[in-house]
């Protein structure tokens, strides 16, 4: 009995050491395991206390040192002109889409979204309501009305998604060279087009620093131009206009206008006519302003000096074609009063003196015979014949037989009048104002040209551009526009290019008027220096305070040379 | 309690269940379910939008699995020992036949044949494996306690070469690692000798070379975890964001974003999603109810007398919560990815079934009439059966 027992207890000893050694290791497992657990706790809250990753909305700090929230980064570049004002930017609105597998009555949903949005045909809503498609768009950038009566509906299928708007505040201003972006937001004209991926998120392109493209313009000329341009269109019934504020130094486009225009905001069903920039796509035939480049070629060259002349008194026939003045004289005419009463007999034998092939190298030395360099697509490539006769020769001294843009013209005067250094023209703020350029004329040229056209201002045909005080400088263009088979008399393209301050120029500013009628403030006249002089004279006159230049009295002994070998036969 | 209708008195099945069944166990595997099926909901409907299926298709099923898992937990609590060691023992058996079918008529999905195709479910057998082989296991180890003769952990060890090979085979590496350490812990408790611990443990690690070496996978998924530049860590990048941005207190239920990007968002990463939206304050709540499951029930098992008992809901427990500490981990980033289930939370049909068994074996193992204490007791008598 004792033996069985202690056995018994034997065993039960065994057993209980057995059991011991479990429950110690047993203990170490619920060590380990709280172990794990603290870790996880301790990584969880370590996670949960971390700042989050790609957060929303991040905090910066302004200049003043205040921190604030950053503001939301849109999708596309703002452009604004050369003094920050915006001219391009984006609103937030929102889309309507439908989850088509979640609507129960189309037709019934159909109506009442009609009301809401009238612009969009009832069938088209019910088509795509009941396409059983998960996403189809109703209507593209809704205003905040429509999407509170939509959401008031209450319906779960439809849904908004945040989209972005380019708005452009100012509206038809500016419209040809901000061009417009598609409904997607693609730019298809314009700014928007040439530089698309530029201003597209995510790219940081060096021409457009801090998210934002800066361009040459300033948005109040361009308003005075456009206002001026307009008024003169409407007064001479034309059916269109272009207009060119350029800064000589340093190239920059400082307003530029093409009529009729267009708001970019609401592209739907605009002309072609609209879209048409004739700034720069459009290439004209522009008459007499072309005589500058014939004078500066010829005087830069030593053909002629000022104080030479030519026989001017009666046409000139050269094979079938016969050169008349358009202001004639009938008499022998010195070189300033050529230039001074545009005189095409005289221009065109100053050409022939030049040659052919100097004044095609000169042409080509401006650039009047490639496309304009210009930050928009819209680019016109000038129209010259490809075989170039003597006839041409002649023709082209005064700007007929060859088709430039404004732009081209405008880049070339200012070349002309700055010193000679041919300086491309940017729609790009630059920020030092002086851009280098290559010599094309001698700096004397230059200062002869300067005295001619001022010349063409005080005593000849562009009179009418006599800003006051400006000291303004220029020429006048009137071609006949050209037709099937020759010209039409009826129609003319009339222009007037100017510039001033004559004795310092900063500024070029073109003017163009396509098909002008005579009106009876102009005696029936229709020419450049009837109705697109004026224009040039008014936009001085509004624009200067704008660009800060001083009327102040002129030093007459700049001109009293020149002046000298003009013979106004009124006073004879 | 009368409210019920389980009176002391009252010898009936249910009754006798009732008032001897580890009740906190049991109600903290109750709250983790309903919790369960709640963050289902916010989880999957962002997955299941994605696939082009019902919002509510995971959720739907996964609330039928927990039903069923329910069922499964109290039908199981309710055995008396003797069965839940026969049906681990058939279960086992079972569940290995069903692996070998699977190596020969599984499909291949993601590269491993893990799964058997029923109807619209699919069956992955080695999750069943794991509970059945670890009682079995549990059996066969403590028949060496009273009879020495038995050759309990030689067996033991065939059986776990035997089931080690199958899930390489398939390839299923985490299951193997898993399997691995649970059975050791259960040879350490049984009284395994230290040099053979050690032994054991430099064999394993070895073991885990030798996956690294030859399976591409476990290759691939450990370079990630030591160096995420050398390849995708797209999930745990997405992890670790969904984490951060649920903050302390989280972004709200439905409200995350992140998880929309993350494609196990509603099985191995929904501790993530539940810490965009609930925050990381809910998860530490989570992880204290995983706690107290875990550290709790080991702790309850230090007082049982049998070694059967002890050594299979120790295995099982353990194997719960190997499960949670290594999906929880990879969530967070501190081990490397790893096809492993939160037990109960993650969505998956399998996983949720296996772990009901394995929850109802632990609450039949581990019932006792809690108001004789065994250790008090100087007769020696044990918990009224």
């Amino acid at each position: 009995m004792t033996d069985i027992t202690s056995f018994q207890f034997q065993s039960v000893d065994k057993n209980v050491s057995k059991m011991d050694v479990a429950r110690l290791r047993l203990i170490w497992a619920i060590a380990l395991f709280s172990l794990g657990f603290m870790v996880l706790i301790g990584r969880t809250l370590e996670l949960g206390l971390a700042d989050p990753v790609g957060a929303v909305r991040k905090t910066v700090a302004t200049k003043s040192g205040r921190t604030v929230i950053a503001p939301v980064q849109m999708a596309r570049a703002d452009i604004v002109d050369r003094n920050g004002e915006i001219l391009a930017t984006n609103l937030e609105t929102s889309s309507l889409a439908v989850d088509a597998t979640m609507i129960k009555d189309p037709k019934g949903l159909a109506r009442k979204l009609a009301e809401i949005i009238p612009d969009v045909p009832l069938a088209t809503f019910e088509k795509r309501l009941s396409s059983g498609k998960k996403f189809v768009w109703l209507k593209r950038k809704l205003s905040p009305a429509q999407k509170w009566k939509v959401n008031a509906l209450g319906e779960v299928g439809l849904k908004f998604e945040r989209e972005e708007e380019r708005i452009y505040p100012h509206g038809r201003l500016a419209a040809h060279v901000l061009g417009y972006v598609d409904v997607d937001g693609n730019g298809l004209a314009g700014l928007e087009h040439y530089f698309d991926d530029e201003m597209k998120a995510g790219s940081s392109q060096v021409d457009i620093g801090d998210r934002t493209l800066r361009t040459s313009l300033d948005i109040r000329v361009q308003f005075a131009l456009a206002d001026e341009l307009s008024a003169a269109m409407r007064a001479h019934s034309a059916v269109g206009g272009a207009g060119l504020v350029m800064d000589v130094k340093s190239g920059e486009v400082i307003a530029m206008v093409s009529l009729p225009d267009y708001d970019p905001n609401d592209i739907r069903g605009i002309s072609k006519e609209a879209l048409f920039n004739r700034a720069t796509k459009g290439v004209y035939e522009l008459g007499s302003t072309f005589k500058t480049f014939t004078f500066a070629a010829a005087l830069d060259e030593g053909v002629v000096t000022l104080n030479d002349g030519y026989d001017a008194t009666k046409p000139l026939r050269i094979s079938r074609f016969l050169i008349q003045d358009d202001h004639p004289k009938a008499r022998y005419l010195s070189v300033p009063e050529i230039f001074t009463y545009s005189s095409n007999i005289g221009t065109a034998q100053m050409a022939l003196d030049l040659g052919t092939e100097r004044q095609q190298e000169f042409l080509n030395n401006i650039g009047l015979l490639q496309p304009a360099p210009i930050e928009i697509t819209e680019v016109g490539a000038p129209m010259y014949p490809t075989n170039w006769r003597k006839v041409s020769t002649m023709t082209i001294s005064y700007g007929h037989g060859i088709a430039v843009s404004p732009l081209q013209l405008a880049t070339g005067i200012s070349a002309m009048v700055n010193g000679g250094r041919l300086i491309p023209a940017t729609l790009i703020h630059q920020t030092d104002g002086v851009r280098e350029g290559k010599q094309v004329i001698k700096p004397s040229t230059s200062r002869q040209i300067r005295q001619l056209l001022r010349m063409v201002v005080k005593k000849g045909t562009g009179s009418k551009a006599s800003a006051i005080g400006y000291r303004v400088g220029g020429k006048t263009g009137t071609a006949e526009k050209a037709a099937a088979g020759g010209y039409n008399e009826k129609l003319l393209i009339s222009s007037f290019v100017g510039a001033f301050p004559m004795d310092d120029p900063q500024y070029v500013v073109f003017a163009l008027l396509d098909e002008p009628k005579g009106i009876k403030e102009t005696h029936g006249f229709r020419g450049g220096g009837w109705t697109a002089a004026p224009v040039v004279k008014n936009v001085i006159l509004r624009a200067s305070p704008i660009l800060g230049i001083a009327p102040k009295e002129e030093d007459e002994g700049l001109y009293r040379q020149i002046a000298m070998k003009i013979h106004d036969d009124k006073k004879r | 309690m009368t409210a019920f209708g389980f009176g002391r008195t009252d010898n009936s099945l249910l009754t006798r269940w009732w008032w001897t069944v580890d009740r906190w166990m049991l109600s903290f595997v109750f709250i983790l379910i309903v919790a369960g099926m709640w963050l289902t909901m916010t989880a999957s409907p962002a997955v299941a939008d994605r696939l082009d299926l019902d919002l509510m298709h995971f959720a739907k099923r996964q609330a039928m699995f927990l039903t069923l898992g329910m069922m499964v937990i109290v039908s199981i609590s309710v055995m008396p020992v003797l069965l839940v060691r026969r049906l681990a023992v058939i279960g086992f058996v079972g569940s290995l036949v069903l692996m070998v079918a699977t190596l020969t008529i599984g499909p291949e999905i993601k590269g491993a044949t893990r799964w058997l195709q029923i109807g619209t479910f699919t069956l992955q057998p080695s999750e069943f494996l794991k509970p059945f082989f670890f009682v079995t296991v549990a059996w066969l180890l403590s028949v060496e306690f009273s009879d020495k003769s038995f050759p309990g952990k030689k067996v033991a060890f065939g059986l776990f070469a035997l089931c080690a090979f199958m899930l390489v085979r398939q390839p299923d590496f985490g299951q193997t690692v898993l399997i691995s350490a649970v059975w050791m812990a259960q040879m350490a408790l049984a009284g395994l000798p230290m040099m053979w611990l050690i032994f054991a443990g430099t064999v394993g690690l070895f073991g885990v070379g030798l996956g690294y070496a030859f399976l591409p996978h476990v290759t691939n998924r450990i370079d990630r975890f030591i160096n995420p530049e050398s390849g995708d860590t797209y999930q745990t990048d997405k992890a670790l964001q969904a984490m951060e941005n649920g903050g302390l207190l989280g972004q709200g239920p439905g409200s995350g974003t992140v998880k929309l990007n993350l494609p196990d968002a509603h099985t191995d990463y929904i501790y993530a999603v539940i810490g965009e939206e609930f925050g990381a304050i809910a998860c530490v709540m989570l992880l204290i109810l995983f706690a107290g499951i875990v550290v709790r029930g080991l702790a309850h098992l230090l007082k049982e007398e049998d070694p059967f008992k002890m050594l299979a809901a120790s295995a099982l427990i353990m194997q719960f919560g190997l499960q949670t500490l290594i999906n929880v981990g990879v969530n967070l980033a501190l081990l490397p990815s790893k096809g492993m289930t939160l037990p109960f939370v993650s969505y998956g049909g399998s996983s949720m079934l296996a772990l009901a068994i394995n929850v109802g074996m632990i609450l039949a193992l581990t019932r006792r009439n809690r108001f004789i204490n065994p250790g008090k007791d100087p007769l020696g008598w044990k918990a009224a059966e």
